[in-house]
């Protein structure tokens, strides 16, 4: 099924895109100047994506696109055309988790949760690329998301104990 | 039971919601019709209001109305602080209302610092809010401002309110001034120090956010918001603020996307998104930009001490004499000068016994946001001031850090012991822990680490940080002569059904502390019923009748303490109706791995289920029993509890670029007993990783007149994961006689020994250039500049 979505406002360019998100075709009309994040949460309520900074600093925005980790307010709904989005609500199928997902569960790597469906798309795309990273270039993927209570060091051992 | 479920490392319940990204934060949540709330923020740091025009703003694409203080006039009180201090020279008046130093939610006369609320703007969407905000004009005359404590109580400085002379909202002294300074003058050995600690941005990831909603038929308002104590902001609401009735308000807290005390307090937006949605007739929602939280969420920290310790030259300290300037920022936040004069002041004296400790502090008005507590509150300040004078001091007597510490640390049996500033330190026993950080820290190869890493361009130096954190926040009465216009006991039902499930109702408030858990683990160990069959209630003020809410390292040994009380309470009940049905007396039955069975044959015996279903359906129960198996149980404590503990440094300084990297950071920390390890283990790392900040790159920045230089993420940088190495932490068990579960407060609790450790550490690097201080943050410009000494 295909899903059509007008979000523009009468003063605004609007721009129609394809994007294909978690599975799902989206053939959708959007301000040129809406942001990715903005489309998901606001337009889809995909609330799972977070936003946190406005400038690209804090990672709670973290998406799949085509597979790789970017934050969705660098990004615009319009340059997402023709690509596959995968967000969180779209990486586990009917309330399982997956293996990154059970990982942070086992190694206390949640505190509040704002960072962390950032944290398990941006881990899941970091095992995709480099089935066994060092505890560095598992700590150089996370600089791209702030997780204020700390968990950091625990999601470092989730991660070992996958590789 | 096999194992005991409480202090054992189970995972999370709470996760797996978290993890599927299901969790619903406020800005997650909007109701039918809601309109959008922007703020407009004063870009001066102090002007006078000529005249706002909201025309041309009004007639912008989908505007419903734009609002200013004018519209707030004679319905609305300003904000209120309730952590007034006590017994101290102040000009707070006697009552919360229209205390100098309160803010109305929308600024009328004048602006005081850059960001104070000026306009909202309510629109059919966010978008449209946002982009009618530069319509809105404002004229304004620019005043002279002033940002720091220290120029603003100098003679002719710019004055920020009538009321209050020379901007000194408050003094405060505890100790004896004339005795310290003798001891002082007569001592044998004496180090001084100035030191700036900078304000801290608590950086919560979700900025702050609040819908309203307001039902004209039955009058009842609903108000969605992130904050750490709803029964506090519903009180502030009603009685002090709105003057809307108490059963006419409901605060509803969805996830909280941290908050590290940056969400414990009463906020302009929340009775004013109420006001608005009463105004327009629809929902109104408001959620802040990054921005927006840097100018104006509460700050933390700010301090500029003056501080002198004094000794004998074989160790022995004998006095300590501080004098504290604090930025209390423009207006009183909700609790904002308690943190400096309480919390600060009255642990200075740290892990030691100080015959003489003096302390007094200047709460000063300047042109800059409201401070408040931050993770660590008072007690990062006042011990990053006794650990750096005790290093200093070490250098001045040439006896070694560790020794000085040793020889003045509080012995075990001093406990419990009066500090002299108005703390009674529960129970402790501090050289073990220090030790053994020492050990793990590997102190004894130094001196070769140190030529080891000089072979590699790299200077590097060992810091000791150890601390006393008072938490478990608190005793009503203490808080009460403290002067907080509140009460901090703790309170919860526990209600068995007759089906064996079990709810808790508890006033505590979560933000990332995993208390559905632990709760569940003391329910779980003490009635013998399996976690999946608890439910713990909270977050809603319709169903948790009453609390106080998550600060102050309160969660596990007060919020808890009071679990574990009613479950008591629960099992004497079950005791008796147990033995009732056994045909027994009380004192021939045993509860145990929920189910009451004889002693002498243990076979015969009724579950809990059992139980809870016989008093449910109440056909046969003991003669004058009431049917029901519920405790609704309070508990005030009879005192703070003091964790406390020691931690190491180890730093490497880049000899070419100043750059610090701290390669080693070990933790011995006690907080008694814990209920869950591993999220205990959990909250240390996220208190040590908030110190590591400050440590080394975070402050908050304003020029002199008053202009916010850090409003974003990319100028106030924090912690990523790579700056910091894998924390070492080992705990030692000194449990507390203050509350049942023998546990001590652990949310605020490493924090305060970072930055000293660190600093210390850098210090001990840099000492045969000379340098005995450098104040944080410690950063490479600062650390290479006494490099070229």
């Amino acid at each position: 099924m295909i899903e059509t979505l007008n979000t523009a406002t009468t003063n605004a360019e609007a721009v129609s895109v394809s994007i294909t998100i978690n599975g799902q075709v989206h053939q959708v009309t959007v301000p040129a100047h809406r942001l990715l994040v903005d489309f998901l949460r606001d337009d889809l309520r995909l609330t799972g994506t977070k936003a946190g900074c406005e400038t690209g600093q804090c990672g709670a925005c973290t998406i799949l696109l085509d597979g790789v980790a970017v934050k969705s307010c660098t990004v615009l709904a319009a340059q997402a055309d023709g690509a596959a989005v995968t967000t969180i609500e779209g990486l586990s199928v009917d309330g399982s988790l997956t293996k990154v997902q059970t990982a942070l569960w086992e190694e206390h790597g949640v505190q509040c949760g704002y960072c962390t469906p950032a944290m398990v798309l941006a881990m899941t795309d970091l095992l995709t690329t480099n089935p066994s990273p060092d505890e560095h270039a598992i700590r150089v993927t996370m600089d791209g998301i702030i997780c204020r209570c700390g968990v950091y060091q625990n999601v470092v051992r989730a991660v070992q104990t996958l590789i | 039971m096999a194992t005991p479920v409480l202090g054992s490392a189970i995972k999370r319940r709470e996760d797996p919601e978290f993890l599927r990204g299901e969790s619903k934060y406020t800005a997650d949540i909007t109701l039918p019709d809601t309109t959008y709330v922007a703020i407009l923020h004063s870009p001066h740091p102090h002007a006078r209001i000529k005249s706002i025009d909201t025309s041309a703003a009004q007639a912008m694409p989908g505007v419903v109305q734009v609002f200013t203080g004018a519209d707030l006039a004679g319905k609305m009180m300003p904000m209120v602080c309730i952590w007034k201090p006590a017994g101290v020279e102040s000009h707070f008046g006697p009552h919360p209302y229209g205390l100098p130093g309160s803010q109305t939610a929308l600024a009328t006369d004048k602006v005081r610092y850059v960001g104070e609320w000026v306009a909202a703007v309510v629109a059919e969407t966010r978008e449209q809010a946002y982009a009618a905000l530069p319509a809105v004009k404002v004229d304004y005359e620019v005043l002279p401002s002033v940002s720091r404590a220290e120029d603003a109580l100098k003679p002719g400085a710019p004055q920020l309110h009538d009321t209050v002379p020379g901007n000194l909202c408050a003094h405060v002294a505890y100790g004896d001034k004339a005795a310290t300074d003798k001891a002082i003058s007569d001592a044998e050995a004496k180090v001084h120090l100035d030191i700036t600690i900078p304000r801290q941005l608590h950086q919560a990831l979700e900025t702050r956010a609040t819908m309203a909603q307001y039902d004209p038929g039955s009058g009842e308002y609903t108000l969605y918001t992130n904050t750490q104590i709803p029964h506090g902001n519903k009180f502030m609401i009603c009685n002090l603020v709105m003057g809307i009735p108490y059963n006419k308000l409901r605060v509803i807290v969805p996830a909280i996307g941290g908050a590290y005390g940056s969400k414990g307090y009463l906020y302009q937006d929340a009775p004013l998104m109420l006001f608005l949605a009463k105004e327009v007739g629809r929902p109104v929602k408001w959620v802040d930009t990054r921005e927006g939280l840097s100018v104006t969420t509460v700050h933390s920290r700010g301090q500029q001490q003056h501080a002198t310790l004094a000794g004998k030259k074989d160790g022995t300290i004998t006095a300590l004499s501080v004098t504290n300037n604090v930025d209390l920022g423009a207006y009183s936040a909700s609790n904002g000068p308690g943190a400096p004069l309480v919390l600060t002041g009255r642990s200075v004296t740290g892990a030691y016994a100080i015959p003489l400790p003096y302390y007094e502090a200047n709460l000063v008005f300047a042109n800059t946001v409201s401070l408040g507590p931050a993770r660590g509150a008072g007690r990062m300040e006042a011990m990053f001031l006794i650990e750096r004078l005790i290093d200093a001091f070490a250098r001045e007597i040439g006896m070694s850090p560790a020794d000085v510490r040793r020889k003045n640390m509080v012995k075990p049996e001093q406990f419990p012991y009066e500090n002299g500033l108005g703390w009674t330190y529960d129970t402790g026993n501090y050289v073990p822990a220090l030790d053994r950080a020492l050990e793990m820290a590997g102190a004894g190869k130094i001196d070769q680490l140190k030529k080891d890493a000089k072979a590699r361009g790299k200077r590097l130096g060992v810091g000791i940080g150890s601390y006393v954190c008072v938490a478990g926040v608190g005793p009503s009465p203490r808080m009460g002569r403290e002067g907080l216009i509140g009460s901090t006991w703790a309170s919860a039902v526990v209600r068995v059904h007759q089906t064996g499930d079990v709810t808790v109702v508890t006033g505590s408030q979560p933000h990332g502390q995993g208390q559905t858990t632990t709760f569940s683990q003391i329910i779980s160990q003490e009635l013998g019923v399996p976690m999946e069959k608890i439910e713990i209630r909270h977050s809603d003020t319709d169903g948790v009748p009453f609390g106080q809410g998550s600060y102050g390292s309160r969660t596990y040994s007060v919020e808890g303490a009071v679990i574990y009380q009613a479950a008591q309470v629960i099992k004497a009940k079950a005791l008796a109706v147990g033995a009732y049905m056994l045909k027994a007396a009380e004192s021939d039955v045993v509860y145990e791995d929920g189910k009451v069975s004889l002693k002498k044959d243990p076979a015969q015996s009724k579950t809990l289920q059992d139980i809870a279903s016989w008093v449910w359906f109440a056909w046969d129960l003991p003669p004058g029993m009431e049917p029901g198996l519920e405790a609704t149980e309070y508990f005030n404590p009879s005192d703070f509890n003091f964790p406390f503990g020691s931690h190491v440094a180890v730093v490497e300084i880049d000899e070419e670029t100043g750059a610090v990297d701290v390669v080693k950071y070990v933790c011995v920390d006690d907080v008694g007993n814990v209920g869950n390890s591993r999220i205990v283990e959990g909250q240390m790392h996220g208190s040590v990783a908030f110190g590591f900040g400050p440590a080394l790159m975070e402050q908050v920045v304003y020029d002199d007149a008053g202009y916010l230089l850090t409003r974003d993420l990319t100028t106030y940088p924090v912690p990523r994961a790579s700056q910091m190495p894998t924390f070492e932490m080992e705990r030692t068990v000194t449990p507390t006689p203050i509350n049942g579960l023998g546990a001590k407060g652990a949310g605020d609790v490493s924090n305060p020994a970072v930055a000293p450790a660190i600093v210390n550490a850098v210090c001990d690097a840099l000492s045969d250039l000379g340098v005995r201080h450098i104040d944080i943050p410690v950063t490479p410009e600062k650390v290479w500049q006494l490099m070229q000494r």
